[in-house]
């Protein structure tokens, strides 16, 4: 099946996959990880593969790297790289693979964190690229990665070579990946969701950086995402997987204009947009701000004073902002602005360096952690991690009554409540006894939505909530912090590093940026007419604005 | 880092100070104490035992002989053995190099014969070796070190006249392969506990290590497996077990007081267990406080270790 090419003279495939399955050991909930998929990468273009969670996206790359785990095993298909010419992958010798692998085919991974080794020089790990495959003299080795280094835009690349990865930033570590990827110039590039775990700013350099690579090279890019905005970013065809086969291919530009799968469809609409329509009030309530912050601010330090190795580093710096009942108050910035901090300061999980945090007009800033006790109930936190979040050794039940039961709810009152609770969140009564691992990621943030609403809180702080789930799963999640907000008039604070996520939810948007806050407004106002040059910045590198 | 070594060296002052009470307090209030073996001898008077008692400093309060001892210490006399009256750290110094070439060998062994086990049993998970080597391990730790030394004689000694059964040279060679000779087999008894701790280790800290993605970075570059283990994996997995190295050495220390013993092999182990019969306190003190001031050494030289290797800490 060749997509549609828009020219006349076809080009040829890179990598071609025909009818490939892959097996799921036994006991897993399908049998097969990708059945029957069969598709082309054409020369010089980007194909994108788009799927959520487990729809075998990741699996059918590291079929094609031959880096498949043991328990995993091909059980038809073939997979032939680089034309007619070139190598069939599937039932390749070890030797053969290794040849292939880096100089024909290379791959960059999702976390830039931890796909470079800690202890080892980055232009040694670039080197080792040109080493395993015998090119070069030393001399010229060095050359060719001082070049690399250059070309995907890293700053002083003499420098560079030297230094090890932890002193690099997640988006230059990434361009590290990129240049030992293009070492040798292979003709196929297997990008694994690069950018997914990068800041907007960084996924546009970054996505820009391999499209502007792909040009000058000809390279073939086959790019893994989750992200329908990623693709109308960069794709020139696209394929949707869902649970291990393919529901849709095509032209990206086709796919994304008129989806023919529902699934395609539900993908899309799922990706939150920029309407850069203000949120219609939830309900007529007094303007009286529940939760009013005046100058706060918070200094990390580390070291010692005493002997002069101390380190500043200012995470919040004399952030305004007040909430009013029932309204959502988005806090926006990338790592490192200092987001998190506010909020943990927000629910004295830290203590505040200098302001005032008036919570009903009392200022908990200033309280000890015995005289906040029995306020902490009214202000209660969503975590991101809904897989870290809940104890695995308790039962749902015990996650959501031991926090009440020791504020001194009787027990029997508790139980019904989490049960009643369990319901509106849209989970089934017998949850209340189950373990954690037995709920997906999506049900497991609704139980800790839960946990949080059992204080029956004046004030929610969601730091990141929905960052780790799937875009389908996302939007419902935000559809139900939104019809709970209306339902008990609790008001948000929601912290998120997504500008569309925030654009949907909030009512209030306040941008952050090195711990201050350099912005803030209704999204009509941040998205349509951002007023400093920061938040337009941010708005620009929203991938798929073209999307609506 | 230098910060770093004055926190370290005062938190050693104190805890020397601590090791050094409780050691004094318990060796004094036990029952006997060093004039004990005299009273045995019946030609001894009273007045005699009181002129000894005397002549030792043992009539004055306990907290003066601490005191006393202490100030001394300080100074570098860490005061005379009640048994031979020579100075505390000659005699140590005639029994260290015996245990340190016994700890140092079996160190080396246990470090290398463990990693090895440790590593092969994580890239080669649920194989016969794993199996083996796990099981092999379980034993190790669980039978006493003395039984492996006595089962050692009955063997290679007794049995089969390969080895030695104790001592550390035969009078009139002294040569280095006869000193070789002798340490075998307790070098190879002590190590034998440590190669089970080590491998254990070992083998979960490389599978830590295979599952990173570096690891698959490096297969995506093409490189051999061979090549991948060496390079990225042994480093990354050897890092903790350094701080391993550190905090196992009381415990090599320990083995060799029971080595030694089985093997008459003539190092502090047994100059311990000597003095400590002969109630002879100025040596069992002068041990104690060394073999402390060994353990807070060894763990500061694999801090240090850690953070020169670990460009993470070295360069934060």
């Amino acid at each position: 099946m060749m997509p549609q090419g828009q020219t006349a003279r076809p080009a040829a495939p890179a990598l071609s996959i025909r009818g490939l399955t892959v097996d799921l050991p036994r006991g897993m909930e399908r049998r097969h990880a990708v059945e029957n998929i069969t598709f082309d990468l054409l020369d010089g273009q980007i194909l994108c593969i788009v799927g959520e969670s487990g729809s075998g996206k990741s699996v059918t790359a590291n079929t094609i790297m031959g880096l498949l785990p043991r328990a995993i095993l091909v059980s038809a298909g073939a997979i032939q790289l680089g034309g007619p010419d070139g190598t069939a992958m599937i039932g390749a010798s070890p030797a053969t693979l290794r040849s292939v692998r880096g100089r024909v085919v290379s791959m960059i991974f999702q976390d830039p964190l931890s796909a470079l080794n800690p202890l080892m020089r980055v232009g040694e790990q670039i080197t080792e690229v040109l080493t395993a495959h015998d090119v070069g003299t030393k001399d010229w080795q060095r050359q060719r990665v001082i070049e690399l280094l250059t070309e995907v835009n890293l700053p002083n690349p003499q420098l560079m070579y030297d230094q090890y990865p932890f002193r690099l930033s997640g988006g230059q570590r990434q361009r590290v990946m990129i240049a030992m990827a293009l070492a040798l110039e292979p003709k196929v590039l297997i990008a694994d969701e690069p950018t997914t775990a990068l800041d907007v700013t960084t996924q546009a350099q970054i996505l820009h950086l391999i499209r502007d690579i792909l040009r000058r090279k000809g390279m073939s890019v086959m790019f893994i995402t989750h992200d329908f905005g990623v693709v109308a970013e960069i794709a020139d065809s696209v394929i949707v997987m869902e649970k291990g086969r393919i529901v849709e291919q095509g032209i990206a530009a086709e796919v994304l204009k008129s989806p023919s799968h529902p699934y395609t469809r539900r993908l899309i609409a799922a990706v939150p947009n920029l309407t850069g329509q203000d949120r219609a009030a939830a309900a007529t309530v007094p303007e009286d701000a529940i939760l009013k912050v005046e100058g706060l601010s918070k200094t990390y330090r580390s070291g010692s004073a005493l002997l002069g190795s101390q380190r500043v580093v200012p995470a919040v710096q004399d952030v305004w902002f007040d909430i009013g009942a029932s309204r959502t108050l988005g806090i926006v910035g990338e790592s490192g602005s200092g987001k998190s901090s506010l909020g943990r300061l927000l629910v004295k999980l830290q203590d505040c360096d200098g302001g005032r945090i008036l919570f009903e007009g009392r200022d908990i800033a200033a309280l000890s952690d015995s005289e906040f006790r029995p306020l902490r109930p009214k202000i209660q936190m969503i975590f991101q991690d809904p897989f870290a979040s809940l104890n695995p050794r308790s039962t749902i039940g015990q996650i959501l009554t031991v926090g009440p039961v020791a504020h001194g709810m009787p027990r029997a009152q508790a139980r019904i409540e989490a049960k009643e609770l369990l319901a509106r969140v849209g989970l089934d009564a017998g949850a209340f006894d189950r373990y954690p691992h037995e709920f997906s990621g999506g049900q497991r943030q609704r139980i800790g939505i839960a946990r949080a609403l059992m204080f029956k809180p004046r004030l929610l702080v969601a730091d990141e909530a929905v960052s780790a789930l799937d875009v389908s799963i996302q939007a419902q999640i935000l559809q139900l912090l939104d019809q709970i907000q209306r339902e008990t008039g609790v008001s948000m604070i929601f912290i998120t590093h997504d500008l569309r996520v925030a654009s949907q939810i909030c009512d209030q948007i306040a941008v952050m940026h090195k711990g201050r806050i350099v912005e803030q407004g209704p999204p009509s106002q941040i998205f349509l007419n951002p007023q400093s040059s920061y938040t337009r910045e941010l708005v620009a590198a929203i991938p798929g604005e073209t999307l609506v | 880092m230098r910060g770093f070594l004055v926190k370290r060296l005062l938190q050693s002052l104190i805890l020397l100070l601590i090791v050094s009470v409780i050691g004094f307090a318990v060796l004094n209030l036990f029952p006997g104490g060093p004039l004990a073996q005299y009273a045995l001898d019946s030609s001894m008077t009273q007045d005699d035992l009181m002129r000894l008692k005397e002549q030792l400093g043992l009539n004055r309060p306990l907290y003066v002989q601490y005191l006393d001892w202490a100030f001394r210490l300080v100074q570098g006399d860490w005061g005379h053995s009640f048994r031979d009256r020579a100075p505390v750290l000659s005699v140590i110094g005639r029994h260290l190099w015996a245990t340190f070439l016994l700890m140092g060998s079996s160190t080396i062994l246990a470090v290398g014969v463990g990693a090895w086990i440790g590593i092969r049993s994580a890239t080669h998970r649920g194989s016969l070796f794993d199996h083996a080597a796990t099981i092999g391990a379980m034993v190790a730790l669980s039978i006493p070190t003395f039984w492996f030394g006595l089962v050692g004689i009955y063997v290679f000694t007794l049995r089969l006249g390969w080895l030695p059964a104790g001592n550390m040279y035969t009078v009139g060679d002294e040569s280095i392969l006869d000193y070789l000779h002798h340490l075998i087999m307790p070098s190879a008894v002590l190590a034998l506990v440590h190669v089970a701790i080590w491998s254990r280790y070992m083998r979960s800290a490389t599978l830590d290590v295979i599952h990173q993605d570096f690891v698959n970075t490096a297969r995506a570059k093409g490189l051999s497996e061979r090549r991948i283990l060496m390079k990225h994996v042994v480093g990354n997995a050897l890092l903790p077990m350094i701080t391993l190295a550190g905090i196992q050495l009381p415990s090599v220390l320990t083995g060799a007081l029971v080595t030694e013993t089985v093997f008459t092999w003539p190092g502090m182990g047994r100059l311990f267990l000597d003095s400590l019969g002969y109630s002879d306190y100025p040596v069992v003190m002068g041990l104690l406080m060394f073999s402390a001031v060994l353990v807070i050494v060894s763990n500061l030289l694999a801090d240090i270790t850690v953070a020169l290797v670990d460009p993470r800490i070295r360069l934060a």
